[in-house]
């Protein structure tokens, strides 16, 4: 039944719940698919939702996703979203400059393009619940609590950052505000945030984990572990998969025969393509799923559709991106989008942007004054003497 | 004080642990109603329920995985590999993801990992490998390994209260074979070497089943003194109780049953030669198992895994050096 409603779902764009279904085209189809003619979101209908798509034909539905917004956003979480999307990108532009003027060692990894991947999602989570951040999802430490010196610090290796020297640019989180950093190898958080939803599960709490992944690492065993498990134990954890159309160099069309979205209905549990440039869409998405999953009916799957806009890392000129694919995404600029919703609120956006610019100024300052780490420390704190366990972060979302 | 097999001690120390702190929970494959593959979570099931004795798909990666975000939220899980071979389906999660958690994020992973280990029985390749060195050489996971029951409950209790990742190897052939003394009700034994026997001619320094074989070996030998040194906690290693027992015998056998190339004996015998130097009366002697897989066939596996003759003849010729 449930691959019944798939197909329908996919095949009728008069399903109703067939919602947030921007899924813009994938590597190689460019030109081939018009902004109005997107598919349709692989995944089952569900009952008494409330889509953000009526009934209609795509293009208009398209037309009316770009500017829908989420009812459960007050106009401040809407200008909240739109701030944490500037400071990611302000963040991470100051960082480049850093990494180029030799202050950040290694190399520098950025998510411009994707800030509403994670600042949505994030938003959306409770600050009881956890989340294990991945490289482009800056947004989602700046929503939690962690203040832009130590982001600084810790692209810088100094002692005040979060890892303090220890790890480098995004491989950080921040316990005390209820998230596990990242490892290289991906998709392992997806198996930290299932056991952190075990643990909650256990516990009989209402809570939920959630993380994010990309799609080159949707090849490896452990998304299969994860996705299974879940499934199999009804888990209260969010999986969203960042689908930036490229891992590295490598195109999703050498990556995957079938949209890993599709395979979550395998694995039991719904399975959800959403316009990954629309931050509110993100939102809602999430906060659908995360409703779910503290209702006890388990995990859910997210495939945010994004564009890495930039190289893998600094270094990584991008050659092997058509021109016409990064125009065509330009144009789709998640923060150009907020900015509009933003501006018709009547906000000063451009008195925003000066404030974030600001903090963003004072922070590396901060950053800057702040020691190296000593030598003979990397030696210590190997081995923990007493627990040391994850902490609550900022519950932002008015609906909280 | 009550006897108890190897095997027993550990199921006591896991009731134990259950029954005293809800955070405790045990997870594996075929750990619940079947009760394990080698019976150590027996009844378990019956007194604690299906969430605390957490039967699980066929994942080691996922065991570990979730064990650790299990355990940052503040539970404690005893995850099971049934067998200490597939911890390598595992290997990533417990190097990459557990080792340096703390290190680069403050955060404490509160995991023990059980891992039934090591031959003598025809397991072959898949089902007798003793895979501590590979962990050993990985920062952040300790690593124990009891030879007796006493040691085997202490040491796993210990390991399920330490905020840290914990490998426990415990060695299947001492299952049933190995019986002692185990004090009743709750006891920590310090991951720290114990002397199995005192001597003064030659020290022979083992962990797991190599401290059985090494006592068989040296009861008898015209009247040498041997002492017999248990190490029982790999990392931390007891680099004292080494270079004390070194210093007072002045003659090494090392004993591994793991393959010899970078075996923990290895790390053992580089730490006599480097601080104990001035001490020795001859060569840091090793017997290890080959660099060879574990054959099944019961003539090949005991021509490769150390036998009490070849520990025999190593510290006979060592005694005469």
């Amino acid at each position: 039944m449930r691959h019944m409603a798939t197909e329908a779902a996919r095949t009728d764009p008069d399903v109703p719940g067939g919602d947030v279904a921007a899924r813009p085209p994938r590597a190689g189809e460019a030109g081939l698919i018009g902004e109005g003619e997107r598919n349709v979101a692989a995944r089952p209908a569900r009952a008494g939702e409330a889509g953000l798509i009526g009934e209609g034909e795509r293009e208009e539905r398209a037309s009316r996703l770009a500017g829908e917004t989420s009812s459960r956003l007050t106009n401040a979480d809407r200008v909240g979203l739109l701030r944490a999307m500037l400071s990611m990108r302000g963040i991470e532009e100051r960082a480049m400059m850093l990494y180029r003027q030799g202050k950040v060692p290694g190399s520098f990894y950025d998510g411009f393009g994707q800030e509403a991947v994670s600042a949505g999602p994030a938003w959306a989570m409770h600050g009881h619940d956890r989340l294990c951040i991945l490289h482009r999802d800056l947004a989602a430490h700046v929503i939690r609590g962690v203040t832009l010196e130590r982001i600084f610090a810790q692209y810088m290796g100094r002692a005040g950052g979060i890892t303090g020297g220890r790890d480098g640019n995004v491989h950080f989180g921040e316990r005390r505000v209820g998230c596990v950093g990242m490892v290289s190898m991906l998709p392992d958080m997806m198996l930290v945030a299932a056991g952190l939803a075990m643990a909650f599960k256990l516990r009989g709490e209402q809570r939920a984990a959630l993380t994010w992944f990309g799609d080159g690492s949707t090849s490896r065993g452990d998304f299969h572990e994860a996705m299974n498990w879940a499934g199999v134990q009804k888990l209260p954890v969010i999986f969203i998969l960042e689908n930036n159309q490229y891992a590295y160099s490598t195109p999703t069309a050498s990556q995957f025969a079938v949209d890993p979205v599709e395979r979550a209905a395998a694995y039991g549990f719904p399975g959800l393509s959403v316009d990954g440039n629309d931050v509110e869409a993100m939102f809602e998405a999430t906060r659908e799923a995360r409703a779910r999953a503290i209702a006890g009916e388990g995990p859910s799957m997210i495939e945010a559709v994004t564009m890495r806009m930039h190289g893998h890392a600094a270094h990584d000129d991008m050659k092997y991106v058509p021109a016409e694919q990064i125009e065509e995404w330009r144009r789709k600029d998640p923060i150009d989008r907020q900015v509009r919703r933003v501006e018709a609120l009547g906000v000063d956006v451009a008195a925003l942007r000066a404030e974030v610019k600001a903090e963003i100024d004072a922070a590396v300052e901060q950053a800057l004054a702040m020691p190296m780490p000593e030598g003979e420390t990397a030696t210590d704190r190997v081995f923990a003497d007493e627990p040391a366990l994850l902490e609550d972060g900022a519950s932002r979302w008015s609906g909280f | 004080m009550p006897t108890m097999t190897y095997l027993q001690a550990i199921s006591d120390a896991m009731r134990l642990e259950m029954r005293a702190d809800e955070r405790v929970f045990v997870m594996g494959e075929d750990v619940g109603v079947f009760g394990g593959a080698f019976k150590v979570t027996d009844g378990f099931v019956d007194e604690f329920g299906p969430e605390r004795v957490m039967d699980t798909p066929l994942a080691e990666s996922a065991i570990i995985g979730t064990a650790i975000g299990a355990a940052v939220e503040g539970l404690r899980p005893i995850a099971e590999m049934q067998f200490s071979d597939f911890v390598s389906c595992g290997f990533d999660q417990l190097v990459n993801v557990a080792g340096k958690m703390f290190y680069r994020q403050g955060l404490s992973v509160n995991i023990t990992v059980r891992l039934p280990s090591g031959g003598g029985f025809s397991g072959g390749p898949f089902h007798s490998q003793n895979p501590e060195a590979w962990f050993m050489h990985s920062p952040g996971l300790k690593v124990v390994a009891p030879s007796t029951a006493e040691d085997a409950k202490g040491l796993l209790i210990k390991a399920v209260r330490d905020p840290n990742p914990v490998l426990f190897m415990e060695h299947k052939h001492l299952y049933r074979r190995v019986k002692g003394d185990v004090p009743e009700g709750s006891y920590e034994t310090e991951f720290r070497a114990r002397v199995a026997r005192e001597g003064t001619d030659l020290v022979v320094i083992a962990y797991g089943a190599m401290v059985h074989t090494a006592l068989e070996a040296t009861a008898d030998l015209d009247g040498a003194s041997v002492e017999v040194l248990d190490l029982r906690s790999l990392v931390p290693l007891d680099e004292e109780a080494i270079l004390a027992s070194v210093r007072k015998c002045s003659k090494v056998v090392v004993v591994d049953e793991a393959n010899q190339m970078c075996a923990a004996g290895a790390q053992v015998a580089a730490l006599i030669a480097q601080y104990a130097w001035e001490d020795l009366d001859g060569p840091v002697v090793r017997v290890a198992t080959p660099d060879v897989p574990i054959p099944f066939s019961p003539t090949l596996e005991q021509a490769v895994l150390p036998q009490v003759d070849d520990v025999r003849e190593a510290v006979r010729e060592l005694l005469e050096y």
